[in-house]
């Protein structure tokens, strides 16, 4: 396998890697347009010597995840925008019972059942938590297959080392367009499972995997290690891609598909001598705020999303008023064209 | 003086948080002597629910999971299928396992997950404070149905065992009651039965414990087992249903 080239969707990309990743456990629902992830699953998983479930809903496959997480296994599932909504709980007990699980969501239109054209409409929902209480996600944004497949692998490293829920936030374009992907030769072999997980009390005291703290002052003491946890992420697990910044005197901000949009309108522009940039951010939590730190006070923002304004709102925060922060969205399916941005870039120039 | 009697490794030393007259402290013994007798401490690993019962990992001394409301099969499924040589089992009330949970009962049940199911049945919901729940009686008083069940606006107590009890992955389901000692002795030989069940590979056992809820009756803790007793079984009848 060392250095091959395929040809391969992102949704399968994604499962190939997390196969190498020593994904040991997957459980899903079937959901457009995420299908070919669970299928692929379902046909090397097994093969791989770890478990697959088709659960009976999405609210079963999370909560699977969670009990073979628990039980020490590098866990995983996949689903779409509706199917996440029902995960929301799941997810929130994950954080809250410190245990590492992926979660990968290949967004498409909403709210509600929308359509299955590709969206970035769940921005908000992946990192300002989605489920309850005060808990962070780590979220990746691919923007290629390759892209899909390294990050998709990072995803695990990340969620052992931390015991967090990690997100791979993609949408239907990434995932069921097919490029040509470099396969790394690794395969990481199913890791034994950690000596807080559940595998019966044999040689050891009792354990428990919970995220119920009655007793006075226990919750608050669980959740400051919690924030203690992501302060350190924060820190170290920021992930950003940043081009032509130096003399940009418009910067795109953009993600996953919508970067792409991105890359073809400022690479055009800039054959023709006009001064555009581009911040992509490749983590969403931690989002990257150190790119924004421009000092140029005339230097105009302007964030693409597949969106009414989400990620727009972080970036407003970063920028912290010292530039204009301008916006270009289209959502419920509707994709942002190449010719949309070059003609608003061209207006923010002039 | 020669002990003969005393409490099993399986049980920690904890002062119970459980209402005078409750089933839960019976019912938590039963699974915690049959766990010893059957010498598989080191192997249980126990799935607690949503309910009174939820600190139920404060009492028993093997590794355990919690899970969300309703979840609990889906969580022990999947260690279950991680872990197929420990022994996997889920401990659940009512509003649990056959309200919110009911989805993942019939296809953890479906799938026939070599799974042992003890279901605590009290026909209230304890812990939120004596809510209607899917095995309240008709004309059962609870704080959601004040007037007492009834079938049009509340349909009918739900008898999740026997609609169980059509699944071919399922190989056992028994019906048994805490209401006198004879009664807790059968509950305790189903217990052991689901537990061997798994042990020897044969599919998806549950045992339906009728459960006394003096608080939430509105009973003193000896009628409340009276009340199993001579009401509460004809409506759920004792015995193997599978």
């Amino acid at each position: 396998m060392q250095n091959t080239k395929i040809l391969l969707s992102g949704n399968e990309a994604i499962a190939q890697g997390a196969l190498q990743a020593g994904c040991s456990f997957y459980a899903g629902y079937p959901i457009t347009p995420q299908n070919e992830l669970i299928a692929y699953m379902s046909k090397y998983m097994p093969a791989s010597g770890g478990v697959f479930i088709q659960a009976e809903s999405e609210l079963a496959a999370i909560n699977m995840v969670y009990g073979a997480a628990a039980a020490g296994s590098m866990a995983m599932t996949s689903s779409s925008s509706p199917g996440i909504s029902l995960m929301q709980e799941g997810i929130s007990y994950i954080a809250g019972s410190n245990i590492p699980a992926v979660i990968v969501n290949i967004m498409r239109g909403g709210p509600g059942l929308g359509n299955i054209a590709p969206a970035q409409s769940d921005y908000f929902q992946a990192t300002r938590g989605g489920g309850h209480g005060d808990y962070r996600l780590i979220v990746l944004a691919p923007a290629s297959v390759q892209e899909a497949y390294d990050l998709t692998q990072k995803a695990f490293f990340l969620a052992d080392k931390y015991r967090i829920p990690v997100m791979i936030l993609g949408d239907g374009v990434l995932g069921q367009m097919m490029e040509p992907l470099r396969l790394s030769g690794k395969k990481i072999k199913f890791k034994p499972a950690p000596g807080w997980a559940l595998t019966g009390c044999k040689g050891r005291n009792p354990n428990v995997v919970k995220s119920f703290f009655l007793r006075e002052g226990e919750l608050e003491e669980f959740n400051l290690k919690l924030q203690e946890k992501y302060k350190i992420i924060e820190r170290k697990e920021v992930r950003c891609e940043e081009s032509f910044l130096a003399d940009a005197q418009v910067v795109l901000v953009a993600y996953g598909t919508m970067s792409r949009v991105a890359k073809s309108a400022l690479n055009q522009l800039r054959s023709r001598g006009k001064k555009v940039g581009l911040i992509r951010p490749i983590s969403l939590w931690p989002f990257p705020r150190r790119p924004f730190a421009i000092s140029n006070r005339k230097l105009k923002y302007l964030v693409l999303e597949m969106s009414y304004g989400q990620m727009l709102e972080d970036v407003r925060l970063a920028v912290n008023g010292r530039q204009k922060v301008d916006f270009l969205g289209r959502s419920g399916g509707g994709i942002v064209s190449q010719e949309q941005v070059m003609n608003k870039i061209k207006k923010l120039i002039d | 003086m020669k002990k003969i009697f005393g409490s099993p490794e399986t049980l920690r030393e904890a002062t119970t948080h459980y209402c005078p007259g409750c089933g839960h402290g019976i019912a938590h013994r039963l699974v915690a002597e049959v766990v010893k007798e059957l010498g598989i401490r080191e192997k249980t690993i126990a799935v607690a629910p949503v309910g009174c019962a939820v600190v139920a990992y404060d009492y028993w001394n093997f590794d355990c999971s919690e899970a969300a409301h309703g979840r609990a099969l889906a969580v022990a499924t999947a260690i279950k299928r991680v872990h197929p040589q420990n022994v996997v089992f889920t401990y659940q009330g009512d509003g649990d396992l056959a309200a919110i949970g009911t989805n993942e009962t019939i296809h953890a049940a479906n799938r026939g997950e070599n799974l042992s199911v003890v279901f605590i049945n009290n026909a209230v919901y304890g812990m939120t404070g004596g809510q209607l729940a899917p095995t309240t009686l008709l004309g059962q008083k609870t704080s959601t149905s004040p007037e007492g069940r009834e079938k049009k606006a509340h349909g009918y107590p739900l008898k999740i065992s026997e609609i169980l009890a059509l699944l071919p992955g399922v190989c056992y389901l028994e019906r048994v009651s805490l209401h006198n000692p004879q009664e807790v002795l059968k509950a305790k030989r189903a217990i052991k039965q689901a537990f061997q069940n798994q042990i020897n590979n044969l599919g998806f056992s549950l045992v339906e414990i009728l459960s006394p809820c003096p608080t939430y009756w509105g009973l003193s803790p000896k009628a409340a087992l009276d009340w199993i007793r001579d009401v509460m079984q004809k409506e759920f009848p004792l015995g193997r249903i599978k």
